[in-house]
């Protein structure tokens, strides 16, 4: 029996090689047609005129995460700390319930409220050549999607913040906020990172919600109402009636996606390590 | 004096952002809500909820046995080492895959190289391959909630070590594993990218899983992204949503029911 539960686990391993042998092996080819400098920092995305550069998406996926990042890293931090430190349990219930199913939404879902909400009211505020279909809306979708990620391992690690760091700091004559914001988010910091990053990877690998807000022109953004087109975005619409050179293309994008998603995982188990050994310190004092 | 005064407005100014958690969620919620309520025209819903449901039970039928089993190899075989430090990595790895890779992935592999065409089949295996992180992990996390001394009176007792767990581990574990499952039916449920480059968008009845079949997300993003009908889509977000809010509903009841035979 033993051997079945082996082998169970191991279709893990067998799995993630798979998939990356064969994206990788997928894009590879590519790079006979366009190296790897021209396809990074090309302009022009024209399949039908057979010229690959995706760094207009390149650029549009990193703005795209790096706000949504910035907005969800601040509202997500701020509503852990409410929840751990301020609210009365029975109320900590029902808002982590909610939490909860606002991890649960489908991504379409918001998607699609973007496409019929948020998206007018850009369009009406400030206009835009997408007619407000446009970076900004991504952003703005985006950050809402990360925040159950951000706010979960923040909630996590505050609470493993051992108490008596909390009378410690008390007993010193620190007020509240002063040891929530000098003491407990310094103890609980590689548990935090841990979600940021978790977030990051979420809302660079986003698809469906993506591709309804940001309008989809494989244009370099000039400003945050211009409507883009991200790397993911750029696989989901095209893969379905490409070929040939193209479709290399498109696994090649697949592929320096698959790298970037790779390197945030790395630096992912970095910091879950390092959170580990904190709290291992700590139950030790 | 001046501490107070600065903690009363940073009080004031942490409640205020949470609070925009909430709205968001309450905006999305009542909006879909509103504008849903009228629109559910189940008779046309028909198609993508029996494809949705072939989806479910094929996609959870390959993911679970190979998730439950790989957790309990982790948890009750496993004695560290390489090897298990290399299926973390990959359960991780997997869990951070953007669905769109396993979407192309499935499109390379099962369509092109496996020959299954746009299929519920194919949409099934690709899918089955994204929610076994999220068995493995719930599976792991219940199973080392079963106390030690369980499996210790089971083995002197002289059952042996497959009958302990069997007998002894799993049934105790279930509710856990349980919750496990409703996470990956709603993973699969919400599920848009991966199924649409590998299940294809076939509107009408699948007669079997052979055939491509769209699922009620992949509905709902083709009516949004083409704008066929907006009324269909609200109607079809309604119908997305009441099922998350029932799984959701599901998780907590277990999660209860879990608390209470723990307190007992």
């Amino acid at each position: 029996m033993k051997m079945i539960f082996w082998l169970c686990a191991a279709i893990m391993i067998i799995v993630i090689t798979f998939m990356g042998a064969y994206i990788v092996f997928g894009g590879l080819p590519f790079f006979g047609h366009t190296n790897i400098i021209d396809f990074l920092l090309g302009k022009k995305w024209n399949p039908t005129g057979e010229k690959f550069g995706i760094f207009p998406m390149l650029i549009t996926s990193i703005y795209g995460t790096i706000g949504a990042t910035i907005i969800g890293v601040i509202v997500g931090i701020s509503t852990a700390i409410v929840l751990v430190e301020i609210l009365p349990s029975k109320v900590t219930k029902v808002f982590s319930a909610a939490i909860d199913l606002l991890a649960g939404i489908p991504s379409v879902i918001y998607g699609f409220w973007g496409l019929t909400v948020i998206v007018p009211i850009i369009d009406k505020l400030w206009g835009g050549k997408g007619a407000g279909s446009s970076l900004l809306a991504a952003i703005f979708i985006l950050s809402i999607m990360i925040l159950p990620t951000i706010i979960r391992m923040t909630e996590v690690s505050l609470r493993a913040v051992p108490n008596e760091y909390k009378e410690g700091a008390l007993g010193l004559g620190a007020s509240k906020f002063q040891y929530i914001f000098k003491v407990q988010l310094g103890a609980a910091k590689s548990g935090i990172m841990a979600g940021i990053v978790l977030g990051i990877g979420r809302a660079l690998g986003e698809t469906m919600a993506v591709i309804l807000v940001s309008g989809n022109a494989a244009i370099i953004p000039k400003s945050l109402v211009d409507p883009v087109r991200t790397l993911t975005a750029n696989i989901a619409i095209e893969m379905g009636y490409a070929s040939g050179v193209h479709q290399q293309a498109l696994f090649a994008t697949g592929m320096v996606l698959f790298i970037l998603i790779m390197l945030i995982n790395f630096l992912l188990t970095q910091f879950i390590r390092s959170a580990e050994r904190r709290s291992g310190n700590a139950s030790k004092i | 004096m001046q501490v107070k005064y600065k903690d009363k407005i940073t009080f004031t100014v942490l409640i205020c952002i949470s609070l925009i958690t909430i709205g968001m969620l309450l905006w999305i919620l009542g909006y879909i809500f509103l504008k849903g309520f009228g629109n559910i025209d189940l008779v046309k819903l028909v198609p993508p909820i029996i494809a949705t449901l072939y989806m479910v039970v094929i996609g959870l039928g390959i993911a679970a046995p190979i998730g439950i089993g790989a957790a309990i190899y982790l948890n009750e075989y496993a004695k560290g080492g390489r090897f298990v430090r290399g299926i973390r990595f990959a359960t991780e790895s997997l869990a951070a895959v953007p669905s769109i890779l396993f979407g192309l992935f499935g499109m390379m592999f099962f369509l092109t190289s496996l020959k299954l065409g746009f299929s519920i089949l194919s949409g099934a295996l690709t899918i089955s391959m994204m929610v076994l992180p999220t068995l493995v992990k719930t599976t792991e996390e219940a199973l080392k909630t079963v106390p030690v001394s369980y499996r210790e009176g089971s083995l002197a007792l002289g059952a042996s070590k497959f009958a302990t767990i069997s007998r002894v581990v799993l049934p105790n574990a279930l509710p856990g594993i349980l919750t496990g499952v409703v996470l990956g039916t709603g993973r699969i449920v919400g599920e848009t990218a991966a199924i649409y480059l590998t299940a294809g968008t076939m509107y009408r009845l699948p007669a079997s899983p052979l055939e491509s079949g769209r699922t009620l997300s992949v509905h709902l993003y083709l009516l949004a992204k083409e704008g066929i009908s907006f009324e269909e889509a609200y109607g079809t977000a309604l119908i997305l949503l009441l099922v998350i809010l029932i799984l959701n509903l599901f998780t907590y009841f277990i999660g209860s029911k879990l608390n209470k035979s723990r307190v007992k």
